[in-house]
């Protein structure tokens, strides 16, 4: 046998003498990669839901890698709350003009400013996506919608397909979804319906950073540990801004923290932290005893259900 | 963020997130109502540390909710309301987990009867299945089954674990003669390995920790073992085959003339040099350029996401597969498969359905179903007319275009396929090419049959 030398990172591990081991990061890649050309493959009009967060960017990365050197056959999709961070939008718009690429926007204030939406009374916003983002998959007649979600986010996405059809109302029926076996993929779907695709399905939290440390991907700023004026509320960090915090009894401070999920900025908390290096914030991540939902999302502590009832209504 | 970590957990910590390069496996549970499924799998998150504090929370404050004391670890892997409100498991659930050596990836299946199909679905990409069995019930009808999948699916591993031994003494006998009947079954399958652990998930004998109640045992923990069984197969021992997902052509000022085929290696070594057939077409080439996602590279293996470049220009699109020329499957429009029936509508002889192999989905007609089998003892039915839900049974199709198919005993990746029913997209049938776990079995005392083929146990 001929010697082989691992290519693309691929270390032999812990499994040394295995010739043609893959790394775990390679396998989840090459997986996603797979997904993404899967899509390529058999959907008329794709699109990658795109918030600027570390998910999405993520598999806009992977994306560039699937067809290179041709440029990614799919456009993006931003379902824009109308409270973002700004560093983010900064971001959104750079990577678009870099690479190249289109970007619609679904904006949930749009929604509310026509009547379409109403505000909440707790002015979280991230229930409100699922109204735009469905009305712009059916505008945009997109047949394949990528999304960021990883089944070990929450407990409704550990039973999520990686191709999970969707009904002429978006809704999610966890019991009438497809089996999915071996790699074949079952994208079929009747006009109306569309499939959403979720390439990072097998990606924990830490693999996401690790594949971010290893491929050096540029992240918004706020992932990493900066002086941040913040107000706690129902135990959660919020930067103040235009969505309504703080209220008359809840104190700004100034603290040094960073993000772990990116989101609606009412309902997106920070965490106090020193990583201001990717290797930092990998550390910090393995040492977390909460998970980056629990320790970070307003939304999920609604209910138990919170998540799957999201779903079925046809959010990410 | 300050963590108060105690020298254990920080080792733990520092030597997952330093093991970017380690291994991952795939693997499946499978076991009865009852068996201490959930308990299994909520003592291996909870016991590798693998169950954040949140979500421990959350399963103590279910627990108290529902009366009991102690935190009820299989609510770690409960997931919807509606299995909380039937307390019932509906859905294949994927887990994952970590150890300094390995990332675990678990398909969380059912054990109920008329959810064969979710056992065969998280069987189908697993590399190893753990088959529990209560000790007091020994091997069931439900436990054959389950062995029976892991065999038909190919899965290269499988762990007989006998839980609840804290409740029959921990007694020796009683595990050896569960695990001598269960090894000689499957072994009877074809099952290549076979590692039998006594264990008790509620108490959390030998599942992380070693058992301070079985000094008879000397074998490894359930997780030992997951952490140092071998994973994968090792590619050059198999033929190469290269599905084309994509054409990738740029056509840019940059690259105006490139072409390169995207796919994902599923078996075998490609190598730049090696000269290659076109299934179905026939037609050959010689591999000029293989890129690794951006890297040129020499050759590429299973199963790597690359592009691969040819010398001739040739008409290769999206569902053909390029194989060495010395081993190309001979494309057939007439295949014989096992398969397992998915959907609550019956598969009938006559039907008209889609086929979906690699990356190619042709018509296909339900020529014949010649015999159904009863998992549970391996019987015959012949001439069953139609398959029904979780039914198992043989078929033959006839495809409109021809196929490179593998045999599944040779390749689970280019030897499975999908009927789809062309009205509404519904996967139907999840189908293995060729004959089955059968004629890797010696022939044993099981019962023979009238089919002379395949099936004869």
């Amino acid at each position: 046998m001929t010697t082989v030398t691992p290519i693309n990172g691929a270390g032999t591990g812990p499994d040394e003498g295995d010739l043609y081991a893959l790394s775990h990061l390679d396998a989840l890649e090459s997986e996603a990669v797979h997904i993404f050309r899967e899509v390529a493959g058999e959907f008329e009009r794709p699109v990658i839901l795109f918030s600027g967060g570390k998910d999405s960017i993520v598999m806009l990365h992977l994306a560039l890698k699937a067809f290179q050197p041709a440029s990614v056959p799919f456009s993006l999709l931003h379902v824009d709350t109308g409270h973002n961070f700004p560093e983010v939008i900064e971001y959104r718009d750079r990577t678009v003009a870099e690479h190249g690429l289109r970007l619609h926007v679904a904006s949930v204030q749009e929604f509310i400013d026509d009547g379409r939406l109403r505000e909440r009374p707790d002015g979280t916003r991230n229930p409100l996506q699922t109204v735009p983002l469905l009305d712009a998959i059916e505008k945009g007649r997109f047949d394949a919608v990528f999304g960021g979600g990883r089944r070990d986010e929450e407990k409704a996405r550990a039973k999520e397909r990686v191709f999970s059809l969707r009904d002429e109302f978006g809704g999610w029926d966890p019991r009438r979804q497809r089996p999915e076996l071996w790699q074949l993929y079952n994208g079929r779907h009747s006009a109306g319906e569309h499939v959403r695709v979720f390439p990072l399905s097998n990606w924990t939290e830490l693999d996401v950073w690790q594949y971010i440390e290893r491929e050096k991907i540029d992240l918004p700023q706020i992932y990493y540990a900066h002086e941040r004026e913040v107000f706690q509320r129902a135990g959660m960090w919020l930067a103040p801004g235009e969505w309504g915090g703080p209220k008359d009894d809840e104190t700004v401070e100034l603290r040094q923290v960073r993000y772990r999920t990116v989101g609606d900025m009412s309902c997106t908390g920070a965490v106090e932290s020193d990583a201001v290096t990717i290797e930092q914030v990998i550390d910090e991540i393995a040492a977390s005893r909460l998970t980056e939902r629990g320790a970070t999302r307003a939304d999920d502590k609604l209910s138990e259900a919170a998540m799957e009832d999201r779903k079925r209504e046809g959010y990410f | 963020m300050t963590s108060n970590l105690s020298a254990e957990e920080q080792a733990v910590v520092t030597a997952v997130e330093q093991s970017a390069a380690s291994s991952q496996l795939r693997f499946a549970t499978a076991g009865s109502v009852d068996d201490g499924k959930s308990t299994l799998v909520g003592r291996l998150l909870h016991d590798s540390k693998s169950v954040l504090a949140d979500q421990l929370e959350a399963v103590e404050h279910a627990s108290r909710s529902r009366g009991q004391e102690a935190p009820d670890l299989a609510l770690l892997t409960d997931g919807l309301r509606a299995e909380r409100e039937q307390g019932i498991t509906i859905d294949v659930a994927y887990r994952y987990f970590a150890t300094p050596r390995r990332r675990f990836i678990l398909a969380d299946t059912p054990g109920h009867v008329q959810y064969t199909r979710n056992m065969v679905t998280g069987a189908s990409t697993a590399e190893l299945a753990v088959v529990l069995v209560d000790a007091r019930n020994g091997v069931v009808e439900q436990t054959r089954r389950h062995a029976a999948v892991a065999a038909l699916l190919r899965v290269p591993h499988v762990v007989l674990a006998v839980n609840k031994m804290d409740l029959v003494d921990y007694a020796e006998p009683v595990f050896a003669a569960i695990a001598e009947e269960f090894t000689t079954y499957a072994a009877s399958l074809g099952v290549p390995e076979i590692t039998a652990i006594p264990i008790s998930a509620l108490a959390g004998d030998n599942v992380v920790k070693a058992s301070a109640n079985m000094d008879w045992y000397g074998g490894p923990t359930v997780l030992e073992h997951l952490e140092t069984v071998p994973v994968g197969t090792d590619p050059s021992q198999d033929p190469a085959r290269f599905p084309v997902q994509y054409v990738i052509r740029p056509q840019s000022a940059e690259h105006p003339d490139y072409r390169g085929y995207a796919g994902q290696v599923a078996s075998g070594v490609l190598r730049v040099g090696d000269e290659v057939t076109v299934l179905p077409s026939g037609r050959t080439s010689t591999v000029t350029g293989i890129d690794v996602l951006g890297q040129a590279a020499e050759l590429a293996w299973a199963p790597q996401s690359v592009t691969v470049r040819l010398a001739d220009d040739l008409d290769i699109s999206r569902g053909d597969v390029l194989a060495p020329s010395a081993h190309a499957p001979a494309p057939t429009q007439d295949v014989h498969a096992t398969v397992c029936h998915l959907h609550d509508r019956p598969l009938r002889v006559g039907d008209r359905v889609l086929l979906k192999h690699t990356t190619r989905t042709v018509k296909a007609i339900v020529k014949d179903i010649p015999s159904r089998l009863t998992l549970a003892d391996l019987s015959h039915h012949p001439a069953p007319g139609e398959l029904a839900a979780n039914d198992i049974g043989r078929v033959v199709l006839r495809t409109s275009e021809p196929l490179a198919l593998d045999a599944y005993v040779a390749s689970r990746r280019t030897g499975s396929f999908l009927l789809i029913d062309p009205a509404d997209g519904t996967t139907l049938t999840a189908g293995m090419a060729g004959h089955s776990f059968a004629e890797q079995a010696p022939e044993t005392d099981g019962e023979a049959t009238g089919d002379d083929e395949g099936w004869d146990f």
